[in-house]
Order: C-alpha cells, then sequence, then structure tokens
C-alpha cells in the first residue's frame, strides 16, 4: 500500500482548493451581475418585473442550495441538455447569489433617506439619474460591510457542489479521505483551508462595518 | 398671466381628503406665504406644485406648462421650479460645491469647470463662498439651508418652493436663512414659501394665504392679514402663533 505523508495530502487539498477559490470568484462576479439586474426589477415602478423580481428572489432564497444544485445538475439533463459539473455548479451559484445580494442592496439602497430621492427628483434628475448620482454612492458605502459578509457564505456554499461531483475542496477531501484512510487528518485540514479563505473575510466585513458606523456618528 | 396657477386642486389620502378644492394663482415676482397649523395640506400643496405628489383633481400650470405625471414632463417643469426641503436633503457624499454643481452638470450638461463657477457664484450668493469644500456634515444647519438653497438657485429656477426651511434650525440660525430669502426677493425671485415665521412673512411677503382643513381660509396682503383677520380660525391660528 502507498503510504501518504501529510504534505502530500495538504498539497493536494490546496491543488483542489484552487477550484473552491475559483468557484467563489465566479458565482460573486456572476452573482453580483445577476443581483443589480433583479435590484433593478425589484425596485421598478411597473408591478409585473417588481413581481417576477420578487418570485425570483423568494424561489432561490426559499430553497436549499442544494436542491438548487440538484435541479441545475440533474434537471436540465433530463431536459436534453448536458451540462458539466461545472456549468450546473456555477448556473446554480450565480443564481442563488444573485438572489441573496439583490435583497442585501434592496435593503441598503431603501437604507437611502426618502428625501434624497425627493431633492434629487426636485433637482430634475432622471430616475437614473438619481440612482447613479446620490442613491447608489450611498448605499454602496452601506453595502460594503454586508456585502464582504456575505461573500463568506459563497465560499462556504460551494462545499455543497461536490455532491454533483464537482472536484473542489470539499470533494478532494472525500477522494483523499477514501485513499489514505485518514479522515480526521483529511477533513481537519480541508476545514483549516476554508477557515483561511473564510477568516480574513469576516475580519474585513466587521472592520468595514466599524468604519461606516463610524462614519455616520458624527 | 400668473407664473403659476392652482386651480381647484385636490388631493386625499385614503379617507382622509388634505386638499379640498384649492385655488390659488401666484403672479411673476410676487412672495407668497402659506401658514396655517399643521395638517391643513399646506406642505402637501407645496410638493403638489412640483410633482412631488400626484394631484386627484384640478390643475396646475407653471409659466405656459400644465404639469403632467410624467417623468419627462415632470422634468422640464422642475427645471423652472426649485425647491428647498425643510430637512435640508444636501447629498452626504458630496463637498457644499459638489451640491451645487452636481444637477447642472447631470441635467444640463454644463461641463464641470463651468458648473464650478456657477457653483461659486451661487454659494457666494448665500454669503459661502469659503465653504466650497466643506462637506454638508461640517456644516451648521443654516450653512446646510443656504447650501440647499444655492443649489436650488444654480438650476435658475423662475420660483422657488420653500418647504417650512427654517422649522428644523436652531432659532440662532433661522436668521441667517431668512436673511438669504429676504435677498432673493428683493431680487425679484417669485416665492412661494410654507412658513411659520409670522414676522417674516409680515415684512417681507407680498401676499400671505391662510389654509385651514385643507382649504383656502383667507389670503390677502400681510397687513389685511395680520392686521384685520376676518374669521375666527384666523384670529385663533394668529393668537397661538405669535
Amino acid at each position: 500500500m502507498i503510504e501518504f505523508s501529510t504534505w502530500d495530502i495538504l498539497r493536494n487539498l490546496l491543488l483542489a482548493a484552487r477550484w473552491t477559490v475559483l468557484l467563489s470568484l465566479a458565482a460573486f462576479i456572476g452573482g453580483a451581475l445577476a443581483g443589480i439586474a433583479v435590484l433593478w426589477l425589484r425596485t421598478s415602478r411597473a408591478a409585473l418585473p417588481r413581481r417576477a423580481a420578487w418570485a425570483y428572489i423568494e424561489l432561490f432564497q426559499g430553497t436549499p442550495l442544494l436542491m438548487q444544485l440538484f435541479l441545475a445538475f440533474f434537471g436540465l439533463s433530463l431536459l436534453g441538455l448536458e451540462v458539466s459539473a461545472w456549468t450546473a455548479a456555477g448556473a446554480a451559484l450565480v443564481l442563488w447569489t444573485g438572489a441573496f445580494l439583490a435583497e442585501i442592496w434592496r435593503g441598503c439602497v431603501e437604507a437611502v433617506p426618502r428625501g434624497q430621492w425627493e431633492a434629487s427628483a426636485s433637482l430634475a434628475m432622471s430616475r437614473l439619474q438619481q440612482m447613479r448620482h446620490v442613491v447608489l454612492p450611498q448605499a454602496m458605502r452601506i453595502a460594503i460591510a454586508p456585502t464582504v459578509g456575505f461573500s463568506v457564505q459563497v465560499v462556504k456554499g460551494t462545499a455543497l457542489t461536490s455532491i454533483i461531483g464537482f472536484v473542489e475542496l470539499s470533494k478532494a477531501g472525500t477522494m483523499i479521505t477514501n485513499a489514505t484512510f485518514r479522515p480526521f487528518t483529511v477533513y481537519a485540514l480541508a476545514a483549516l483551508i476554508y477557515f483561511a479563505l473564510c477568516w480574513p473575510l469576516s475580519l474585513a466585513s466587521r472592520r468595514l462595518e466599524r468604519r461606516t458606523h463610524a462614519a455616520d456618528s458624527h | 398671466m400668473p407664473l403659476i396657477a392652482i386651480e381647484d386642486v385636490r388631493k386625499r389620502y385614503g379617507d382622509n381628503e388634505v386638499l379640498k378644492g384649492i385655488t390659488l394663482r401666484i403672479n411673476p415676482g410676487e412672495v407668497v406665504a402659506i401658514i396655517g397649523k399643521s395638517g391643513s395640506g399646506k406642505s402637501t400643496l407645496l410638493r403638489c406644485v412640483n410633482g412631488l405628489e400626484t394631484l386627484d383633481s384640478g390643475s396646475i400650470m407653471v409659466a405656459d406648462s400644465q404639469l403632467v405625471p410624467d417623468e419627462l414632463h415632470l422634468r422640464a417643469l422642475r427645471r423652472r421650479v426649485g425647491m428647498v426641503f425643510q430637512q435640508f436633503n444636501l447629498f452626504p457624499h458630496l463637498s457644499a460645491g459638489r451640491n451645487v454643481m452636481l444637477s447642472p452638470m447631470v441635467v444640463k450638461k454644463t461641463p464641470e469647470a463651468e458648473a464650478a463657477a456657477l457653483a461659486r457664484r451661487m454659494l457666494d450668493r448665500v454669503g459661502l463662498a469659503d465653504k466650497f469644500d466643506a462637506l454638508p456634515d461640517q456644516l451648521s444647519g443654516g450653512q446646510q439651508q443656504r447650501v440647499a438653497i444655492a443649489r436650488a438657485l444654480a438650476m435658475q429656477p423662475i420660483a422657488l418652493l420653500c418647504d417650512e426651511i427654517t422649522s428644523a434650525l436652531d432659532p440662532e440660525l433661522v436668521g441667517e436663512v431668512l436673511g438669504v430669502v429676504r435677498e432673493l426677493a428683493e431680487d425679484g425671485m417669485t416665492l412661494l414659501m410654507v412658513t411659520h415665521e409670522m414676522r417674516f412673512a409680515r415684512e417681507v411677503c407680498h401676499r400671505v394665504v391662510f389654509m385651514h382643513q385643507g382649504r383656502v381660509h383667507e389670503s390677502g396682503p400681510p397687513e389685511e392679514v395680520f392686521g384685520k383677520p376676518q374669521t375666527p380660525e384666523l384670529r385663533q391660528f394668529l393668537a397661538a402663533s405669535l
């Protein structure tokens, strides 16, 4: 039987962690774009886009990410669309992230006082101009901390994609365990890597939050 | 011909009819104060004039264009009618100068250098030439409100609506803001202001309108409205506020 050193295990986990990072980035960037689009519909003055955005958000917030991954992977292939694990995982995570970010950001836009809308309206700005020059710059400052905080959820969410066979950190952990029979070492190392990815993000989120509050308080 | 013609305007929120048929015509250069108890509909009326509230019936004409509630018409109207709010509503992420520059640049596509020069002139006009780079939260309430006036003036409006613009100020800061308004009045700006400053209304305004329960209850030159109130409601209101 081949002997695996702890370094072998760690090295292979780190190689797999690249996919976790890549998938997180893809999910976050794609999700941010989806979130902006959904947010725009969600705050529209017409009822139809507002309801569609609401249904989308409720659907993706109200079902487990795991189900969404299954549906993206197996559901699409039932429809005759052959999707790779990477595509299915990416698509499901983008849609899931988009739903949450849209809702987080809606809260931030609504936190901007009504008077800001009224003042900019009374200066003859269009809705788009009000958003771009007055509301978004203020909402973005409020949004930084919760957005960075949510990115931690995205990183951890990628672990679920191991279920549909996408080889990222968790899946690699399972595979290495099967070869080494050292589950505790393997998963402890995997957990440490997740922690190393997430901790700086939550730390940054907390610091940003403090700074936003400090800026508000004078 | 009146500059602002408000004809039989009605507005209700649910069961509560806030404006019960208001007719008011304001001539170019006229300074009109609207007084009355809170809840009498005076702020709502003002907000109707620049389309922040929609009308249930009646009409409002500004210059010779009718107020129509779609964005294009409203924006055309708002380029000509400025508004100053009780809570200042300065954009907190922009300096005083940038607050004044923003709308000329964004709405009128004024080049930046020109907008900056315009902003300096406007801030100078309200006595804040040295505060161009100050952020709103570095300014006192009175200074913030004067920046808000400069911001409205930068769009070169033909009329200015002032919605209780001194009500959120500490008493010692009221004077500096009213001083600016007084100068505007002397320069011939058409002003429609909701105010609780009776002395100011008496000294500066050409006409005082007393609103009561959603109607224009009494109106006329200040010396008549304040000197010889015709109705018990106005007498009671004046007794309570003087």
